[in-house]
């Protein structure tokens, strides 16, 4: 079509304009936050003040990175149908959350998901386990989306890779500083509603060049591209591997810290419930636009100019975007893509720092004996060395191969996290030496087990062949944690972890209400 | 007094309440626990079948899924919207009963009506 304006690695004013505008409005919700900011229950939970639809946008606003954006746009841009089968992984995950954990977790915990695991265990040993597990998943999550930051911010605005970074982490320091969760809440709204209303206007644009019919596009892209585009490729070639990943991503979504960080914003079980099916619904949309914007993008710019800029397809969104609207759009969905890596890490650094200092000084050091000042200097203070670190590792790991670590993630939220979450609420035999064992191995087996798979070995290091089979370590991890956590349980029954059960049943249900079944006043006004 | 079930469990409701909270039935709460965790686990089956056949299908039967229904829609194509649609619907199940089947249960079991 027209020649493209976009250079890679050109500052493009347009996208800075929109951009310093997000900053700015999210700089302004900040210092409104900051104001309430007074407590830690503000601090991590936003004061339980945000409503099941704001919270639902947030989640998905969280869970949209920059890696499904611009990801699986250009993976289904390069590669048609395959980049399909990552989309609906991700999305698989959030009706589980609905289903076993949001509720619950919502009435059993305060700030983290160790709250909930720990409720009627041993402090200590299963909160420094929860930390380990949280912690992991953090920071692996964390470089991915730094080093994605870096490279992407590059790409867009022509800025170095390291000033990239910084700038990301200082942006996000900022507001996570000043306004804590509210903040990080309000900035994850305005990128959802940016970010769906962005991606809804380029997949009407794309359609409006094929009749309003996605099947037109469809038809069009196989005619340019050859009939392969629309069924399955090389992607799922071992059927172990993919429902390995398969595995990992279903549950993994389940055992993110920062998404289940989130329900505890809400006041209650029901608005918890809200959150998440809200959340789906927005989810689900958006992955159904990737979809025509991958194949608009395959068929409009054409597949040779998209891996000329990036091989992995990332630029295909943004050419995408300045072909059917010009620049400005342009502009507008960089700004787009930049202020969803940032929200992504705000909550990501945001949950790290709640197992550092809720989880390890509060409740491990000081036997969760801490004034609320104190408890809110630590949360800052911790909250500032992840992000001083977050910062360390984007620019420590530039250029590396870093394509596995969102899969690890999810494995390491698959096998740590998922399991000890789950026997935790539902079964009562289930004791601190079984958490602990659950979570440890969870963690240690995937963080083994990918190091000597294929994934490391051969993609990283280089090697011709690896010891363990495996991509994603989840189809071996996850049941090990569970197995792990059971036996042990089994062999060494605790008998106050069981008798204290009844206590997570009644709240789980009833939350922290006091129930009164002999009230006749009540019943009789009622009836 | 207008207590419904689905806000009823906030606090405000509570202020009625007895200050010493009685026993309460724990037969009544092992039952409720049971049968939340059983449709749970029932509509994570489903879900769990659904992403796997899918998958599964992709591994084994490629040529199936390359089966063309209509110009520019490929099986695979329909199954796999399908499959997001899926999560959808099973959402709307799972609030569905939840308000019709779970809030009045444990509005029973908390004794408000």
């Amino acid at each position: 079509m027209t020649i493209a304006n976009f250079v890679p690695g050109e500052p493009n004013s347009l996208a800075i304009l929109f951009f310093v505008l997000f900053v700015g409005l999210a700089l302004a919700i900040t210092w409104r936050a900051a104001r309430r900011t007074r407590t830690t229950e503000h601090f991590y939970a936003a004061g339980h003040n945000i409503t099941g639809f704001q919270n639902g946008l947030a989640l998905a606003g969280d869970y949209m990175s920059a890696a499904s954006f611009l990801g699986i746009a250009g993976l289904v841009a390069l590669k048609g149908f395959d980049g399909l089968i990552y989309s609906i992984g991700f999305l698989v995950g959030w009706p589980i959350v609905l289903f076993l954990i949001a509720e619950p977790l919502r009435n059993l915990g305060r700030y983290t998901f160790a709250d909930v695991v720990a409720f009627r265990m041993r402090q200590r040993p299963v909160r420094i386990a929860a930390a380990i597990g949280t912690l992991s998943v953090v920071i692996f999550y964390l470089i991915a989306q730094m080093v994605g930051a870096g490279t992407l911010i590059n790409l867009i605005f022509g800025l170095p890779y390291e000033v990239s970074v910084v700038i990301v982490g200082a942006v996000m320091l900022t507001f996570l500083l000043f306004g804590g969760m509210i903040a990080t809440t309000w900035v994850q709204i305005v990128k959802a509603v940016l970010l769906l209303g962005g991606a809804t206007a380029m997949a009407l644009l794309v359609l409006s060049h094929f009749s309003l019919n996605p099947l037109t596009l469809f038809d069009s892209a196989s005619d340019k591209n050859g009939a392969g585009v629309l069924s399955p490729g090389s992607l799922v070639s071992n059927h172990w591997d993919a429902m390995s990943l398969g595995l990992a991503l279903m549950f993994g979504t389940a055992g993110l810290p920062h998404i289940l960080m989130r329900f505890y914003t809400v006041p209650d079980r029901q608005a918890a419930r809200k959150s998440v099916s809200w959340a789906t619904i927005f989810i689900g949309f958006f992955y159904l636009l990737t979809f025509i914007l991958g194949f608009g993008a395959m068929t409009l710019v054409g597949q040779g100019p998209i891996s000329a800029i990036d091989k992995g397809g990332n630029a295909a969104a943004l050419l995408l975007a300045e072909n059917v609207a010009g620049t400005p759009f342009f502009g507008f969905i960089a700004a787009v893509a930049f202020a969803t890596i940032l929200a992504v890490v705000a909550g990501l650094t945001l949950s790290g720092a709640a197992a550092l200092s809720h989880d390890l000084w509060v409740n491990v050091v000081r036997h969760g004996e801490a004034p609320e000042r104190e408890q809110l200097r630590v949360a800052r203070a911790a909250t500032f060395a992840m992000g001083a670190l977050a910062i360390m590792l984007g620019i420590a790991l530039k250029g590396q191969n870093i394509a596995f670590m969102v899969g690890l993630a999810f494995a390491i939220a698959a096998s740590a996290n998922f399991p000890a979450l789950l026997m935790s609420i539902y079964w009562r035999g289930y004791t601190t030496a079984g958490a602990v064992t659950s979570i440890v191995t969870g963690a240690v087996s995937a963080l083994v087990l990918i190091y000597i798979s294929p994934t490391i070995q051969v993609d990283v290091l280089g090697h011709a062949t690896a010891p363990f089979g495996l991509k994603n370590p989840a189809l071996i991890s996850m049941p090990l944690a569970f197995v792990s956590g059971i036996v042990v349980s089994l062999l060494w029954p605790e008998r106050s972890a069981q008798e204290r059960f009844v206590e997570v049943e009644r709240k789980t249900h009833l939350g922290d209400a006091v129930p009164h079944p002999a009230k006749p006043a009540l019943v009789t006004e009622s009836s | 007094m207008m207590a419904t079930y689905a806000a009823g469990l906030r606090d405000e409701t509570y202020e009625l309440a007895a200050p010493e909270a009685p026993e309460i039935d724990h037969e009544a709460l092992d039952a409720l626990t049971a049968r939340r965790f059983r449709f749970a686990l029932k509509l994570t089956g489903v879900m769990l079948v659904l992403y796997f056949g899918f998958i599964l299908l992709i591994a084994f039967n490629r040529d199936l899924l390359a089966t063309k229904l209509v110009d520019g829609l490929t099986l695979g194509m329909a199954l796999g919207v399908g499959v997001i649609l899926s999560t959808w619907v099973l959402t709307w199940v799972y609030v569905r009963w939840a308000n019709r089947v779970y809030e009045p249960a444990v509005a029973e079991l908390g004794g408000v009506r």
